[in-house]
């Protein structure tokens, strides 16, 4: 479970990053925050691995402060996927990459062998084992350092801009895999801008902008909430945009999901031609 | 002229309209030439195992905007690093096939000559800029051509202007927000005043409200001043209104190439793994219950708009 306890932060520049927030994560949860660029939604969740320390409040990761644990420490429960991923990759081969954490936890060479098979498997890198991270391209360099993370299995996984050059299938697996591992008991945070995206997996969403926390709650409720989505500068799902011009029509539009979409449209049509 | 596609295991032959090598979008002027022709492309990098290119066959019009998409190691970004010279010239190996750009053969121009005709602007824009102000890090490309001061002085003012950013140009690039630098590498490149601008991706970084902004200024860039513009995207929900002609590639080959319309309406689309807009699934699926609307619709716009005139039927 992850406790944020009224957080303030400012960075060494100035900035601002969060200004008070408050939010309980617990665990087996599936969270997407979500905002525009700016908003804080990076720097919070480098609190819940301890790589930011509360400049005010207090973070607390399973019952303990992340002031009083080293982030290597926290790092075997928090796994944290970056945005960039050249800002985590280093090793020579894909293969080298993933047992990295893993050596450094103290699993043995055989359980690591056998994880980073696992890895590799599960994110569909198998035939790059033996490459150089630096040759793939910038959607399979993400792929690797999720792999990188998943491989000693956290228990949570902090996931930012997981979407990020990935093409739509790729993204699809994701979803698949984010469902996948959050039906395991795993709690999984996304930090996110991609909209159709969460919409797609409708998570619990927390929306910020200016470093607090404006709306939390279910995807279907919060996307759709355009006096809500405006404050936060984010676009609604397409299908969303669409039943916004249809409101008078007396059409409901907390619609995100395109199967919806066509049920709602279908029932209005057949109670029309019926009345 | 039918499309045969090939997909994994499968054949798939769909009926699908080629654009002509040689004509403009509406009518057919035989007058003017493709600003990129493309002839049974093949490339492989050196040192790669397979080759990344495959018999690429392509023709661009001049003024056209294009999305180039497909899954995720097709091949797309490979085929823009042909198109200014990057390929072969600075990556190496043999590009073999034919191909022109804006007139010039690219295997017989060196990096700075395609330079000046083709602008190519990456997904990161951090690793773009590099100056210690935005109006540096735009004048730089034509310092090095060694313009006269009070032509670059004119012509990265414009630049600046078109990309909306005369307001911060004394600013450096580092302190700037995601969407405010991707403005100044498009600057950057605009300022050379090329006749084709290649985006790879260059909103994967934004938020939605950011890219929205930077899709209408490379909107601007094609339709106010005739830019051809190549943009590689996977999130067609956002960018399909612009275009005029969708390239979709898959494992090094051209695998659809044509009007938007037509390429999202076909299943080959979806099976190929592209991400259609959602309004095109959703025409698809009122499709299959009978439900018809005026058109395919590729933004949410028009799919309100067709919607409206079945409802009120």
């Amino acid at each position: 479970m992850i406790e944020v306890k009224d957080v303030y932060f400012t960075y060494p520049t100035g900035v601002e990053a969060l200004k008070g927030v408050s939010l309980t994560i617990s665990d087996g949860e599936f969270v997407a925050i979500m905002g525009q660029n700016g908003a804080g939604k990076t720097t919070l969740v480098k609190h819940f691995n301890g790589l930011l320390k509360p400049a005010r409040g207090g973070v607390l990761v399973d019952g303990v402060s992340t002031k009083d644990v080293s982030v290597a420490k926290l790092a075997r429960t928090v796994g944290f996927v970056f945005q960039n991923p050249d800002h985590q990759l280093f090793s020579e081969t894909v293969q080298e990459e993933i047992a990295f954490g893993l050596r450094n936890f103290g699993f043995d060479e055989a359980t690591s062998e056998k994880r980073v098979t696992w890895a590799l498997n599960l994110l569909d890198l198998t035939e790059y084992r033996k490459t150089s991270p630096f040759m793939l391209s910038g959607g399979e360099r993400k792929r690797v350092a999720l792999a990188s993370v998943l491989a000693w299995d956290p228990k949570i996984v902090i996931l930012d801009e997981p979407t990020i050059g990935q093409d739509h299938r790729q993204k699809e697996n994701l979803r698949q895999f984010i469902v996948h591992l959050n039906s395991q008991g795993k709690t999984v945070v996304v930090v996110t801008h991609d909209v159709e995206f969460v919409a797609e997996c409708g998570p619990r969403v927390v929306l910020m902008t200016g470093g607090a926390i404006v709306a939390d709650g279910e995807a279907k409720r919060i996307l759709t909430d355009a006096a809500v989505t405006l404050t936060a500068s984010i676009v609604p799902p397409q299908i969303t945009q669409i039943f916004l011009g249809l409101k008078d029509f007396g059409l409901p539009v907390d619609v995100i999901d395109v199967s919806e979409a066509k049920r709602v449209l279908l029932e209005y049509l057949k109670g029309g031609s019926g009345a | 002229m039918t499309a045969k596609v090939i997909l994994g295991n499968h054949f798939w032959v769909a009926t699908l309209k080629l654009l002509p090598a040689c004509c403009c979008k509406q009518g057919g002027d035989p007058q003017q030439l493709a600003i990129i022709e493309a002839k049974a492309l093949a490339y492989m990098y050196p040192g790669g195992t397979k080759p990344s290119l495959t018999d690429v066959s392509i023709s661009i019009e001049e003024g056209q905007f294009v999305i180039l998409t497909g899954p995720s190691g097709c091949g797309k970004t490979t085929l823009c690093r042909c198109f200014n010279g990057l390929i072969p010239h600075f990556y190496g190996g043999e590009l073999k096939g034919e191909l022109t750009v804006a007139g010039l053969k690219v295997t017989k121009h060196q990096i700075f000559e395609m330079a000046q005709k083709v602008g190519l602007v990456f997904q990161n824009p951090e690793n773009q800029l590099f100056a210690l102000s935005v109006e540096k890090d735009v004048a730089f490309g034509l310092e090095n051509l060694g313009m006269a001061r009070d032509d670059i002085r004119k012509r990265v003012d414009w630049a600046l202007q078109i990309t909306g950013i005369a307001d911060i140009c004394e600013r450096a690039p580092h302190e700037l927000s995601g969407g405010q630098q991707q403005r100044v590498a498009i600057a950057s490149v605009l300022a050379m005043q090329p006749q084709i601008m290649v985006f790879d991706e260059p909103t994967s970084f934004l938020d939605p409200l950011g890219a929205q902004k930077i899709f209408e200024v490379i909107n601007d860039l094609n339709k106010k001043l005739g830019i051809t513009v190549i943009l590689v995207e996977h999130r067609l929900d956002l960018a399909s209104r612009y275009a005029d002609h969708v390239i979709i590639m898959d494992n090094g080959k051209i695998a659809l190439d044509g009007e938007p319309r037509e390429i999202f309406n076909l299943e080959t689309t979806r099976l190929l793994g592209v991400g259609v807009p959602k309004a095109v699934r959703l025409w698809h699926l009122l499709q299959q219950s009978d439900i018809k609307l005026e058109g395919v619709p590729i933004s949410s716009e028009e799919a309100t708009r067709y919607l409206r005139e079945v409802l009120k039927r």
